[in-house]
């Protein structure tokens, strides 16, 4: 057994929350660069332009990519052979985001109840998944998740017989639906399998994936290309206001599921992708 | 594409000569205003409406030695129902990102009013172009609270013109193959 303390995971969560809130990982910054190479409306381009200075300025003077600095989630996989100790992960993970939330100077967007909407003031909680696999490390991948983006998100029950086509108009349907409101360029995120739940939680996991990288699976690799291309077609652009760059990337991960079930959620993620990951 | 110039209170005039599509720099007096700012005032909002500009963002907070923290824009559609009625009281503009609904276009064009984009997730940019930020009302609202801010060729894109002219569209249009 290794001995963990909760201390340093609260410690790692502060630091990634005002890390990834700051500085633009370089995955999305070569996008975006890409989108702007490639970007045929001078709206667009402006645009992007824009979003490029923006990134620039924020990691120079360590301020926030962008004012909604987002609701947390965190994917932990805990290694068997970890014992925590001094007390509890969630409270440890909770404690993180207070900190980085409060002494970043990050905007706090968490509301303790969805009717009541008081303000928590420190942005916890965060969304915390956690998944015991053997070993003993611990990894956190720390997502900073805008609201915008995420309110287009949507989740669709197919039938096992439902064809590759109709998977994907509903895939681009969502996108094109999300139009300017989730500010494209967009990511795509897309969980295919599983139940209610486990579909969208695919979806998110699937937004970790750097973008550039493919599913390991060859078709479906291909699918991603394909649908990348079909949305970049929709002419939506550069927040909406026409051009190609309307998607960076479609991310497609999958999980088994029941006989008379294809669940196929897509989650929406903004430019301001800020994800970051670390091991214990 | 060279940049318009425009400075707050807005004219009809200047108003008038904006076609969706342009560029432009806003300087002056702008109003910060969001959901809970815009459910709060109704009617009656905390500053002088004739020929303003409401920028729907809340910033992230303010570091010692800074005039504001990142503040870029929320997503317009969200205040749609409190929008009409704000333009027909002398509203003339709105900056934020995202479509708006049918009444808000029809009023825009019946008021003679515009509506600009600014880059959601730009919002380190934005701040820089902010010259000073004032609490103008309800402090309870934290981040959502209305602020008055000066600003110095605040870059956006007029998205809905006065004549109804609308980027959203005809931007897609000519882009969707
Ligand atoms: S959708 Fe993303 S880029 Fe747009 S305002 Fe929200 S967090 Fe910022």
């Amino acid at each position: 057994m290794r001995e963990l303390s909760t201390k340093k995971i609260t410690e790692a969560v502060r630091g990634l929350c005002i890390e990834a809130n700051t500085n633009l990982s370089a995955d999305v910054e070569v996008a975006l660069n890409k989108a702007l190479k490639d970007e045929e409306s001078p709206n667009g381009r402006e645009i992007l332009r824009q979003l490029i200075h923006n990134a620039g300025i924020a990691r120079k003077e360590k301020r926030p990519i962008c004012q909604d600095t987002g609701s947390v989630v965190v994917f932990i996989e805990l290694g068997q052979e970890i014992r925590l100790v001094d007390g509890s992960l969630e409270e440890a993970v909770n404690e993180g985001v207070s900190r980085g939330y409060t002494e970043g100077y990050l905007r706090k967007s968490i509301v303790s109840d969805p009717l009541r909407r008081q303000n928590t003031g420190d942005n916890a909680p965060a969304f915390t998944h956690v998944r015991l696999v053997p070993g003993d490390k611990l990894t956190i991948n720390l997502m900073c998740k805008g609201g915008g983006a995420e309110n287009c998100s949507a989740i669709n029950f197919f039938k096992p017989t439902s064809s590759h086509d109709e998977i994907s108009q509903f895939i681009i349907k969502t996108v094109e639906l999300a139009g300017p409101n989730a500010c494209p360029p967009v990511i795509v995120g897309v969980g295919i399998g599983g139940n209610f739940e486990l579909a969208p939680l695919t979806a998110k996991k699937a937004l970790l994936r750097e973008i550039g990288h493919y599913n390991s699976d060859h078709d479906l690799a291909k699918w991603e290309k394909e649908l990348l291309v079909k949305i970049n077609r929709l002419g939506i652009g550069p927040m909406g206001l026409g051009g190609r760059a309307t998607a960076l990337a479609v991310n497609i991960e999958t999980a088994p599921c029941h006989i008379s079930q294809l669940p196929v959620a897509v989650n929406i993620e903004c430019h301001a992708h800020r994800a970051r990951k670390v091991e214990l | 594409m060279s940049a318009i110039k425009l400075t707050t209170p807005l004219t009809n005039e200047a108003i008038n000569a904006l076609k969706a599509g342009d560029e432009v720099l806003i300087s002056g007096t702008i109003y910060a205003a969001r959901d809970a700012a815009h459910k709060q005032f109704g009617l009656q909002p905390p500053f002088d409406l004739q020929g303003q500009i409401i920028y729907y963002a809340s910033p992230t907070p303010t570091k010692p030695g800074e005039v504001i923290g990142s503040i870029g824009p929320t997503t317009s559609s969200r205040m749609d129902a409190f929008t009409p009625a704000l333009l027909a009281a002398g509203l003339k503009g709105m900056i934020g990102k995202g479509s708006r609904g049918p009444e808000v276009i029809e009023a825009i064009k019946k008021h003679q009013a515009v509506y600009f984009t600014v880059p959601g997730g730009a919002a380190a940019l934005l701040a820089k172009r902010v010259k000073t930020a004032r609490l103008l009302a309800y402090p309870e609202l934290h981040s959502e609270a209305a602020l008055e801010l000066t600003v110095d060729n605040f870059p956006a894109t007029v998205t809905i013109d006065s004549t109804g002219g609308n980027l959203f569209e005809a931007g897609r249009n000519k882009y969707a193959k």
